[in-house]
Formats: C-alpha cells, structure tokens, sequence
C-alpha cells in the first residue's frame, strides 16, 4: 500500500487471514533485537523528559539515568524556560504564536483545495488535464525557490518590478506566513484530495442535480461531507508541518510573531548550554504533536505518509 | 487590507484565530452563494451575476491596497470575464461557476508560486543587487569555492546514506515486529519520532551527543556509553568529516518509524502461501526474508527509499538547530538561507535552484513509481 493511496481511499491495510500460519515467521533473537531498537528509539525522548524535571545543578553534572541515586525533582525549568525571553519575545507568547500561526495555516489551504479539487474532479472544461498536470508538478518545486520574490512582494509590492499592492507594513502580525504556508500547502493539498473527492460515485452527485441542486449546494451538501476523512488527514498533516516548521517561520515571521520552533532554534544558538531551560522548552515544543499523535493516531499515521516528500 | 491585518494584530492571538477563519470561511460561503444562483435565468440572477463579476475583483484588489491602475485592470477584466461568460458553450453562468471553485486556489498558486520560481530563476543569473545580468556567474562561484563544494558533498552524503540506513532499519523491524504480541506498541515507539520537528529531535541529539572533559560525569548519553565502554569523551558535533553522520542520526531516527509503517504494511501484503512454500522448502527465517519478502514488496521499498531521499536532499532545520552550518556540515538548503540573511539574493537563488536540479529527477522517479503501483491493482 502506498503512502497516497493510504489516504486518498482511506482503505485500512487488510487484516489477512492467515489462520493456521499466523504462526511467528521470526525467532526469540528477531524479538529482542526488536526490543533494542525499539529501547534505542525511545531512551533520547524518555532522557529530555526526565531531564526536564530534575534541578538545574543536577542536570549540568549529572546524567539523567542516575536521576534515582540523585533524587530531586522540580517544575521550576518549565517555568524559567516560558519567561525566557529571546529577542523580545517569551517562549510562552511563542507557543501561543504557534497555534495562532498553525490553525488558520491549516485550515484556510484546506478549504481552498477542497473547491479547487471540486472543480477539477467533477467539472468539464477545456485544458483540465493540463492545468492538473501543471498543479501536480508544483509538488516537486522545493519551496526555497518561492522564498525571496514571495518576501519581496509582501515588503514591497511588487512583481517583476511592478508595483502591483501596497506593502505589507511591518503590523501585518501574522499575515505573511498565513499566507505563505497557504500557498506552500495548496499543491499537495489539491493533489491529495482530488484523488479522493473523484472517487465519489457520480451516481450520487448525478441525484443530487436531478434533484435541482447547483455545484454551490452539492459541494456544500454532498462533496464536503463525504470527503472528512480525506479531510481530517490532510488537515492534521498540514497542522503537525507547520506547527514543526522552521524554515517557513525563520523567512516569514519576523520579531513578536515568530512560533516556538523559531525561538527554539534561537535559544539553541544562544543559550546551548542551559539545558534546563532546552530540555523543558523542547518538551513544551514537542508535547503537542504528541497529544495530537496519540489521540488522533489513524489520521496521524494517514496524514503523515501523505505528506511525507512535502517542502 | 494591510489596514485589516494591522488593526487584527493589535488582538490577542486567540481572538485573531477564530475571526480570520470566520472571515475566510464567510467569504468562501459567499463565493458559493453565488456560484449556486450563478446559472439561474432571469434578469435579477444575471445582474447578480454582473455585480459578483466586477465587485469581486474589484473589492480583492481595494482589499489588498493595490494601486489605481491594478484596481482598474481588474474590473475591466472582470467585465470581459462576464461577457465571455454569457456566451459561454456551457451555457451561461458556467464559466462563472468553474472560476468560482478553481480561481482562489489557482491565483494564489500563480502569485505565489509559479512567478517566484520564475523570479528565482532570473535571479540566480543576476548579480547581489538584482541590477545587472551576470549568467552563470553564481553557480561557478558556488562551484569554485571549497566551502560551496563542501556543501554539495554533504548534501550527497546525506542522499546516499539517510534513506538506506532509515529504510534498512524501519525494513528489519518491521519484518521482526510482524505478527507479535504488541505490535501496535512496538509501532507506536519507533513512529512517535515522526511527530517531534526537527527543531525538537535537535535538541534532544543535542543532549544526548553533549560531552564533558574526561575527568567529569557525562550527562550526554551517547558519551556515557563511551566512557563505560572504556574510551575518552567525543564533541560528535564538532570532529570533522564525522559530524555529518552525527547529524544523519536524528534524520535516521525521525524517518525511521515512516519506512517501518510503510514496509509494514506492504509486509501484509505478501502472500501467505508464498511464505509457506518456502518453509516447506526449507528456507530459513533469513532467506524466506532476503528472498519472498524483500522481492514482495519491492515497489513499496522504492518508494520509500526516494520519498527519504527527497527529504533528506532538502534537508535543514536539523543542520540549522544543531550546528548551523559551522565545522563543514552545511547543506544546500542551509547554505541558501545562509547567503539570503548575507543580503546576497544571486548566491542564495543560485543554491535553489541547485537544489531544485538535484531534486528534480528523484521526484519525476518517485511520481511515476507511485503511478506503476496504482496502475498494477
């Protein structure tokens, strides 16, 4: 099963029947080198979060798998690490910045995509395949290639040299990388959910118009139901990239507005050693993902294969 | 509409969350308003149709502060756009109706998107300050410069061993977790690194990669290993060519848990019967692997493999976080952003554009790899 086909038929891999040879294809060894890799994989994330708990004095000069001989366990990092301040701006306000920047970014591109989608999927016209085509291949433009006459048309207004808008003032807030994980996250969006919305029966769109209905209503009515799950997918995986982007932010969100991977990546470059504050605000950072992981776990994994050459 | 976003920003980030998704979400229900009514007859619907033709425009154009002649441009168009629609083939209103859905995403693409990348390839042939047309001169420059070269090795280097390593590992655990008890937890550990942004795995390797001198108690873990293992501290981060690999470790242990959730599914997907044969001809464990399954699931491994590939090509928020570039680690999407804060657009397009060419061909394989799958079932 391939990564697309996971959520553009939302089809769950097949339970086989194996029966009789459900007998174990591997040996105890296979078991327990499955047990080391998996320990390998967990130990870094299980050492930041008990690192985050433990007093700043014990963290610089002990390890955190000897948390238990040097008992101590405080909240006063995750309390230092929101009041710091880098550049102006606390990592609290930059977690609040986060959501701010990430639920309109997810959802305004899906929106777009899902009546783009529509209309590729259960409209004729002249050139559709192209046009399609073209949008496909949009994918493949690593977004760095949009990055400075994108900036340039927000600070100046301008396209090809002809001043086309009004800046951008510098009070825009978060404006710009609405915008900009908008259109970065268009492509893929449009790709993913025509696959899907096409796999609609055109019996049930056909009913909907012999029952008087125009493309506004079976859109609304029929199309955007039936399409959820495709949907919520897409929109978890639009959430968790942005949210965990920061290449985006660091060209789009200057100064009071930057998210808390930017402010992250900043306190690294300054503070590299406070490692009670890094192991905490790194935690913060990550704790959403998690929650969104294990809650959400089917879409996640759907979302996240989908998606997963996207940049 | 900068007027719009100024006065929004002046609100508490929670505020500003629920009323720009209610503006959106009001103006997309408006455009649907219309595009309902829009093949209608009747007098009343086509002057509807009339106003929504040129107000629309307009009023994006007025939003967006553009200048008299834009505004201008705009209306005009959007007064032809209802002529041609009138005497549309479809019938009238169908052009109206396609515009609807199609034009919002469409044009954001094109302005944000299609002309950039056009942008940016005129300007990887102009000089720093976009004055004067130069050629080639900025890739020779890259090209010319040991720390240029170095950066497109390391690039390389990441290609060719990123997505093996990944792919190699997630294979394994996949085939040794199948079909035992907890396997859904065993998923679950190695898939968890996928939700965690580089900029968190970062920090984490970070930690775990510190050093402290010999005499010391180690808190990075890695260097504990070391230390009881009998050898000397290691700065990872910083002892050249080796940091590079440093650095593909967290790539490898983000990406990991993908492959393995792929190749695990596809694992599924191999024949039992296939599988039995095998046994009763004697296969081991390790040739009914190398030689029913590996092949079973070919297709899925390619994919795999250059889907990894294409991240690992663009990769840099790991680079960005742990190093910044410093002690040779550079990459191409590092060193372009590098030579944007560097006010040097040429230089900084000219890495883009080096890193579009090297991506290209991997992508073209990996769509048409995934159109063969989908063709096959």
């Amino acid at each position: 099963m391939t990564a697309t086909e996971l959520i553009t038929t939302g089809r769950k891999a097949k339970a086989p029947a194996f029966g009789e040879a459900k007998r174990r294809l591997t040996s105890p060894w296979a078991t327990l080198a499955a047990i080391i890799i998996a320990a390998i994989w967990t130990i870094p994330t299980f050492g930041i979060l008990v690192s985050s708990f433990r007093p700043r004095v014990e963290i610089q000069t002990t390890g955190w798998w000897t948390a238990l001989q040097n008992w101590g366990w405080t909240t006063e990092n995750y309390v230092e690490a929101l009041n710091t301040s880098t550049g102006g701006l606390s990592l609290l306000g930059a977690f609040v910045n986060s959501f701010a920047i990430t639920l309109p970014s997810a959802i305004i591109p899906l929106i777009l995509a899902t009546l783009a989608a529509y209309g590729f999927a259960w409209m004729e016209f002249r050139g559709k395949n192209l046009l399609f085509v073209l949008v496909f291949a949009l994918q493949i433009v690593p977004i760095q290639m949009a990055f400075i006459p994108l900036l340039q048309l927000f600070s100046q207004g301008e396209l090809f040299g002809f001043p086309i808008i009004q800046a951008f003032s510098d009070q825009a807030g978060y404006a710009q990388v609405w915008i900009a994980h908008t259109i970065f996250g268009l492509p893929l969006a449009i790709f993913l959910l025509h696959n899907f919305i096409a796999q609609i029966p055109g019996e049930v769109i056909e009913a909907a118009r012999v029952d008087g209905a125009g493309h506004g209503q079976i859109f609304f009515r029929i199309v955007l139901p039936l399409s959820m799950p495709a949907i919520a997918s897409f929109a978890i995986f639009q959430f968790l990239w942005v949210w965990n982007d920061l290449l985006v932010a660091l060209i789009f969100a200057d100064g009071n507005v930057a998210p808390i991977t930017k402010l992250l990546a900043q306190m690294v470059g300054q503070r590299g050693e406070d490692w009670h504050l890094l192991t905490a605000g790194a935690f913060i950072a990550i704790i959403v993902p998690l929650l969104v992981f294990l809650f959400l776990q089917r879409y996640f994994v759907r979302g996240l294969l989908a998606g997963s050459a996207k940049g | 509409m900068a007027d719009f976003f100024g006065w929004l920003s002046t609100l508490s980030p929670w505020l500003e969350i629920p009323i720009i998704i209610g503006v959106f979400v009001f103006a997309v229900g408006v455009l649907l308003f219309f595009i309902e009514i829009a093949p209608r007859a009747g007098r009343a619907y086509t002057i509807a149709r009339l106003a929504a033709c040129v107000l629309i425009p307009l009023g994006i154009m007025w939003a967006l502060q553009s200048w008299w002649w834009a505004i201008a441009a705009a209306g005009v168009l959007g007064l032809l756009f209802f002529w041609l629609d009138q005497r549309s083939r479809g019938g009238v209103g169908s052009l109206f109706q396609l515009f609807g859905f199609l034009a919002p995403a469409l044009a954001l693409l094109l302005v944000g998107l299609v002309l950039p990348v056009i942008q940016t390839l005129v300007a990887s042939t102009m000089n720093s300050r976009g004055t004067a047309f130069v050629g080639l001169d900025n890739f020779v420059w890259i090209l010319t410069q040991p720390q240029g070269i170095r950066t497109i090795v390391n690039t390389i280097v990441w290609v060719l061993i990123a997505p093996v390593v990944s792919t190699v590992i997630g294979l394994v655990y996949a085939y040794f977790i199948d079909k035992t008890r907890g396997e859904k937890v065993y998923k679950i550990l190695v898939f968890l690194p996928m939700a965690i942004s580089f900029v968190g795995a970062s920090i984490i390797w970070r930690f775990m990669y510190t050093a402290r001198p010999v005499d010391a108690e180690q808190i990075g873990f890695v260097n504990q290993i070391i230390v009881w293992l009998g050898g000397s501290p290691v700065p990872f981060l910083q002892v050249q060519p080796w940091n590079t690999l440093a650095l593909i470790v967290v790539f490898v242990w983000i990406y990991t848990g993908f492959a393995m959730v792929v190749l695990s599914a596809a694992i599924k997907g191999v024949p039992t019967e296939q599988l039995e044969a095998a046994e009763l001809d004697g296969a081991n464990g390790f040739e009914r692997f190398m030689n029913v399954v590996v092949p079973g699931i070919r297709p899925s491994l390619i994919v795999v493999l250059t889907t990894i590939a294409i991240a690992s090509m663009k990769i840099f928020d790991i680079v960005r976080t742990m190093t910044a570039g410093a002690n040779n680690t550079s990459v191409l999407a590092n060193e372009m952003y590098q030579q944007f804060r560097s006010f040097e657009p040429g230089r900084s397009a000219a890495y883009a554009v080096i890193l579009f060419i090297l991506v290209l061909p991997l992508v073209i394989y990996n769509a048409r790899q995934l159109k063969a799958q989908r063709e096959v079932r």
